[in-house]
């Protein structure tokens, strides 16, 4: 572990100062249309000061009070994944002369490097996740483009939700060592602990030329960290991918249809998530066409549509294929669950539905 | 940048009209450089592109040492593949892969090959037929069964006669519902494994159709006496990207467009015959 500096409230533009002098637009949470969202930020006072979260099953409300802190709220209905995983982008285009020759062209994402402030433990390991997903294998060459020179200063969490359960899944409240980090940042009262995480992060830290963190300041730091932990409430049964096998035909998935409005909503806010469809979109002058891709889900029609019918026609087995793939397959593809605890379904999904009621529900099989 | 998932150009040197609603497209790309450069093995297939409509996975059925060609069997069934069924020779559209598993002709040389297939017909299927036919040497008998709804859903009947023709090459059709000039059997497939004869350890079986057939035909070939793990299936869903990245294709933890379409009984089997998978 690299030592750790600090960095008082007072101060805080300087770390906005030396990313952009490093050549980084910044990206930060930010208060806005009532919920935190990442977005571009030059100046440290558009941080969500003094903002608060309380979420609850299909409940999600900003609130304001006198905190000195920047970071007392646990998570917007984003994550990376937008930045990252566009909602929507043209893959490529293709233009047809009078002869009919067609020449296909590729369209490349915007190059910009970018340093995310703000980014927490359970996103990164969601990146990870996608990280292997999207650059393993073929490699997807869009998402490899806005990956490089992506700079993470994340931010151990100190106030998780009340849907938080990142404590369970292992991927939270405080990032691990090699997760992923370039700079770590634990808020206290008075300002940051700044620690590195890369070669990158650690020269830049160089560059601040901070004092040490005090002994009193890591120690509060770990107290955060701890209770944090001790706060979550939430959690999924033990071995719950072993536990859902042969739950394939539990009454619960019925139940749980009659309540879903299969929206898609859990998909959308879901960090994990990376379904996506491909379409065509046509220009009006006749002679060139965009071929795009967006956001899928698995709780569209669409999503398993073959000719003449639908794999999953009903409500009840398209919230067991999201489920099951999240909980059971995921393994099989990425050798670890797809849920990294973020409770961001549980909080945006309109009618409430848990997964972590659902999952203990299934893992305990039809007695119920 | 190059993304994988660009199409190259190739434009129709033949087209053939296999019935009403059937045709085949022979392709070349027209850059010579991708056509030297494009391999691929049977039961693999392309992503066929028309020009601002869209995108439709499609097998190969051409041989693959032809070098001059790629042919796809194609049947019109919907908005891309009605759009492309009005294309002529010397017409373009954008071509990417080949994508995926295909059979397994390597493990099957100098083993009986037996074709199960079901429904209307399946391209993968043509594609190892005319692969055994054309390396006769390589392999054993040869046996092909087929079961359809009626009668008259058999396409290709002057092939399947043809082929029944060949040394060492078994042909046995099944319809559920015979008809007046069906000289066939009556049946599901299943009832043609006793005709077979089939030599349970010495063969491969490659299968294509709708899924209830496959399940059905697997189960009863398994009862014969051959070992799971020499009973091939194609699998077929929904595909966007072709390339393991979109999910639409997943059968739980499997991705039928990387992983497949070809799998073998034991890899595949926990996820068939369960609506919704
Ligand atoms: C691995 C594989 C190999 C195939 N090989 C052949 C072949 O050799 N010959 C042939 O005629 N057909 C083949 N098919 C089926 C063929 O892809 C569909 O018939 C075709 O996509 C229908 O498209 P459409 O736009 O005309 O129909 P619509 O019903 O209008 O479908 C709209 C869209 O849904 C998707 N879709 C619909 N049906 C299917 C399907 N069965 N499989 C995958 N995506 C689908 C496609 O994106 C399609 O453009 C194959 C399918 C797969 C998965
Ligand atoms: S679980 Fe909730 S968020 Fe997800 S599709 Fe159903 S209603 Fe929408
Ligand atoms: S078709 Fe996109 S993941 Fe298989």
């Amino acid at each position: 572990m690299s030592s750790a500096v600090f960095l008082p409230h007072a101060d805080s533009q300087r770390l906005f100062d030396l990313l952009h002098g490093a050549g980084y637009q910044t990206l930060a949470p930010q208060a806005r249309n009532g919920a935190i969202q990442f977005a571009p930020l030059a100046s440290a006072q558009g941080l969500p000061w003094g903002q608060h979260d309380e979420q609850r099953p299909g409940h999600y409300r900003l609130e304001q009070d006198h905190s000195p802190r920047a970071f007392a709220w646990a998570n917007g209905p984003q994550a990376l994944k937008p930045l990252l995983f566009a909602p929507q982008e043209t893959l490529w285009q293709v233009e047809r002369d009078a002869g009919g020759q067609m020449r296909f062209a590729a369209v490349a994402p915007p190059q910009q490097a970018r340093a995310v402030i703000g980014v927490r433990p359970c996103d990164l390991a969601a990146l990870k996740i996608h990280d292997a997903h999207f650059l393993g294998g073929a490699r997807d060459g869009h998402y490899a483009a806005r990956r490089q020179g992506l700079l993470l200063v994340a931010v151990n969490c100190s106030h998780p939700a009340e849907t938080c359960f990142c404590a369970a899944t292992g991927d939270g409240p405080a990032a691990a060592e090699h997760s992923g980090y370039d700079l770590l940042l634990d808020e206290l009262d008075e300002g940051f602990i700044l620690r590195a995480g890369s070669e990158t992060g650690r020269a830049l830290l160089g560059q601040l030329g901070l004092p040490a963190a005090s002994a009193a300041q890591a120690q509060q730091a770990e107290r955060q960290q701890q209770d944090a932990r001790d706060i979550q409430q939430r959690g999924l049964p033990k071995d719950v991918s072993q536990g859902l096998q042969g739950q394939m035909d539990h009454p619960r998935w019925q139940q749980v249809a009659e309540r879903c409005l299969a929206c898609g909503n859990c998909t959308s806010v879901c960090p994990t998530c990376f379904c996506h469809s491909e379409r065509e979109q046509p220009a009006l002058d006749g002679v060139s066409s965009e071929h795009l891709r967006e956001w899928d889900s698995c709780f569209t029609s669409g999503h398993s549509y073959l000719h003449g019918h639908l794999v999953r026609e009903s409500g009840a087995q398209r919230y067991r294929q999201w489920l099951m793939h999240k909980l059971a397959w995921w393994p099989e593809q990425f050798g670890r669950i797809g849920c990294v605890g973020c409770g961001r379904c549980i909080s945006w999904c309109p009618v409430g539905i848990d997964i972590t009621a659902e999952a203990a529900a299934l893992c305990q099989g039809e007695q119920a | 940048m190059n993304d994988l998932r660009q199409p190259h150009e190739a434009e129709i040197i033949e087209r053939v009209q296999e019935t009403p609603s059937i045709y085949t497209l022979r392709l070349r790309f027209t850059d010579p450089a991708v056509h030297a450069a494009y391999r691929f093995a049977p039961g693999q297939f392309n992503m066929l592109y028309l020009y601002g409509v869209g995108e439709v996975p499609i097998s190969i059925v051409s041989d693959p040492e032809d070098e001059h060609i790629v042919d796809h069997t194609i049947r019109a069934v919907g908005r891309v593949t009605d759009a492309m069924a009005r294309l002529q020779v010397g017409e373009r559209l954008g071509v990417r892969g080949p994508y995926g598993r295909g059979w397994p002709v390597e493990q099957a040389k100098g083993r009986d090959v037996v074709i199960v297939t079901g429904g209307l017909g399946c391209a993968p299927v043509v594609s190892v037929i005319n692969y055994v036919l054309k390396r006769r040497d390589r392999y054993g008998k040869l046996t092909i069964m087929q079961g359809v709804k009626h009668a008259d859903d058999l396409i290709w009947r002057e092939q399947y006669e043809a082929w029944s023709q060949l040394p060492n090459t078994q042909v046995l059709l099944s319809a559920s519902e015979g008809g007046p000039l069906w000289p066939w059997h009556v049946g599901h497939v299943p009832v043609l494994f006793d005709k077979a004869a089939l030599d349970v350890a010495n063969s491969t079986v490659m299968m294509c159709g709708p899924e209830g057939m496959m399940i059905a035909a697997g189960k009863g070939l398994l009862e014969q006496g051959i070992p799971a793990e020499d009973i091939y299936l194609s699998m077929e869903r929904n595909m966007q990207c072709a390339v393991g990245k979109c999910g639409h294709c997943q059968m739980g933890g499997q991705f039928v467009c990387k992983d497949g379409p070809v799998f073998s009984w034991p890899e595949i089997v926990a996820r068939l015959g369960i609506k919704g998978v």
